[in-house]
């Protein structure tokens, strides 16, 4: 596709954003929507098929040794962000990883170091800007590399910065690593598409808020601090209110106040569920 | 007259600790227990790691669904709206979002081969009624993925509200989806949007 015509679906899509927002939690909407389906078309039309192909022609080990070289190649930039958020252990753990897996494991085909019990970390550079207390700003889809936020994709632009892969010479040689981690990656969430296609009835949002649990769970390893989720609590968490730094969220495109205030009390008076406005009220006082 | 009494109170006898131990089952024990049974049943009838549809969903039914608690699902997932609803709604968005559920996650069951289940240790105070169990599924060859269950303490046992996947809970992750769709069209848009739904996805499932 040309650049061209790239450019004028971006506009387009930027356009319908500015026209149909009005879901203050997701205020690039008609933006994201937009482009979720231009995503969506390019996975079925060219991602999707190739991957589907992969996954028949190629057996199972082969795609495992694949799916491990690229793992192992990363391995090192997720150590680098275990040592930037002040993980030194876990940060050890990557580089022994590293160096057990692309000797023993013959250039990182095999993972070794998992049967051995070195845990493979989920690590980019936007959940180390996660934990410095960066807010996440506004849910975005990207053309090509799908849901962020604008902090994850500000985080994307520094992992692709450093990526040995993206920065492999000479440059046909990079494509073609590019080309074939793209369809690796794919091939591995094949199973889930049919689960994703049936699992709602607005595959949009459903994406969007998975993504976002998703992101939130990471930047806290698996631990986030429990949401609390009752039958009155706020319906979304707004993705500025997972930065464990709430000052920070000037970052954002949305005035954080719409978003995080709670409810007013008055607004549950006249319920007849007492406690879940007396919890409301107490909130509102301390603001 | 007396024999049949008799019986009876043998019967009852025999009951209650059955009775009890299950309702009295630890959540991590509950979970341990449940979980390594299905994966065990999955492993060795062929038609299950196949995919067997009426077969999977027959397994659900019986083995994992008496644990589960979809009234509690089903506010969560609604959020402040349910307490909008009639007790008839509540009843019709619990049984739509039941189907949904279970027959989209039920394929997940049999997706994978030859998996383990680890329980991690218990995080809970005595008196909680309230509690999340982590598990991680291993598979050789792949990373593990971790499956926390919430669940609550109530007279018939512990029951599971929520399960998270990779941080995803497959609750709550429809709050903002269900919320639109009722701010749109009404509880009963939300209530049709969900039947319709199913109904494509049963026509998917017959199609294939």
């Amino acid at each position: 596709m040309k650049p061209s015509k790239i450019a004028s679906i971006l506009a387009l899509g930027l356009l319908a954003g500015c026209a149909s927002t009005n879901n203050p939690h997701d205020p690039l909407e008609g933006f994201n929507r937009a482009m979720f389906s231009f995503n969506e078309g390019v996975d079925k039309v060219a991602l999707k098929p190739i991957a589907k192909g992969y996954d028949a022609a190629v057996p199972q080990p082969v795609r495992t040794g694949v799916s491990n070289a690229f793992s192992n190649v990363g391995d090192l930039w997720v150590g680098v962000n275990d040592l930037l958020q002040g993980k030194p252990g876990a940060a050890a753990t990557d580089l022994f990883r590293v160096l057990v897996n692309s000797t023993i494991g013959i250039l990182g085909l095999f993972d070794v170091a998992s049967e051995m019990g070195l845990e493979k970390h989920n690590e980019d550079f936007g959940q180390t800007l996660g934990r410095w207390g960066v807010g996440s700003g506004a849910y975005i889809v990207l053309p090509f590399f799908g849901p962020r936020t604008l902090r994850d994709s500000l985080g994307l632009g520094v992992d692709l910065y450093v990526d040995p892969v993206a920065n492999h010479d000479p440059v046909d040689v990079r494509n073609s690593l590019l080309a074939l981690r793209a369809v690796s990656d794919r091939a591995e969430l094949l199973p889930l598409d049919r689960t994703i296609e049936e699992a709602s009835t607005d595959k949009y949002a459903y994406v969007r808020d998975a993504y976002l649990q998703r992101r939130r769970s990471l930047i806290y390893d698996g631990n986030p601090p429990r949401e609390k989720l009752d039958y009155g609590a706020p319906l979304y968490v707004s993705p500025l209110a997972m930065s464990p730094v709430q000052d920070l969220h000037r970052l954002a495109l949305v005035s954080p106040g719409e978003v995080i205030e709670p409810e007013p009390a008055s607004a549950h008076q006249t319920e007849a569920a007492v406690p879940l406005a007396a919890e409301a009220a107490p909130q509102a006082a301390s603001e | 007259m007396l024999k049949r009494l008799l019986f009876c109170l043998a019967l009852w006898v025999g009951l209650v600790p059955a009775v009890m131990s299950a309702q009295q089952l630890a959540p991590d024990e509950l979970v341990r227990s449940v979980g390594n049974e299905v994966l065990s049943i999955v492993q060795k009838d062929p038609d299950l790691a196949s995919g067997n549809r009426k077969k999977v969903l027959q397994l659900v039914e019986t083995r994992v669904l008496p644990h589960f608690e979809f009234g509690h699902m089903t506010a969560l997932a609604v959020g402040r709206d349910w307490r909008r609803a009639t007790p008839d709604q509540q009843k019709q968005l619990t049984d739509e979002f039941r189907t949904l559920l279970v027959r989209t996650y039920s394929n997940a069951f049999t997706s994978y081969r030859n998996q383990t289940m680890d329980v991690k240790p218990l995080n809970a105070q005595a008196g909680d009624t309230d509690v999340t169990v982590r598990t991680l599924i291993r598979e050789s060859g792949r990373q593990p993925i971790a499956i926390d269950y919430n669940l609550e303490k109530t007279d018939g046992g512990w029951k599971v509200y929520d399960v998270v996947v990779a941080g995803v809970s497959l609750v709550t992750n429809y709050r903002e989806t269900f919320a639109a769709e009722v701010r749109n069209s009404g509880i009963d848009g939300l209530i049709k949007s969900l039947a319709m739904r199913n109904k494509t996805n049963e026509g998917a499932a017959a199609a294939k």
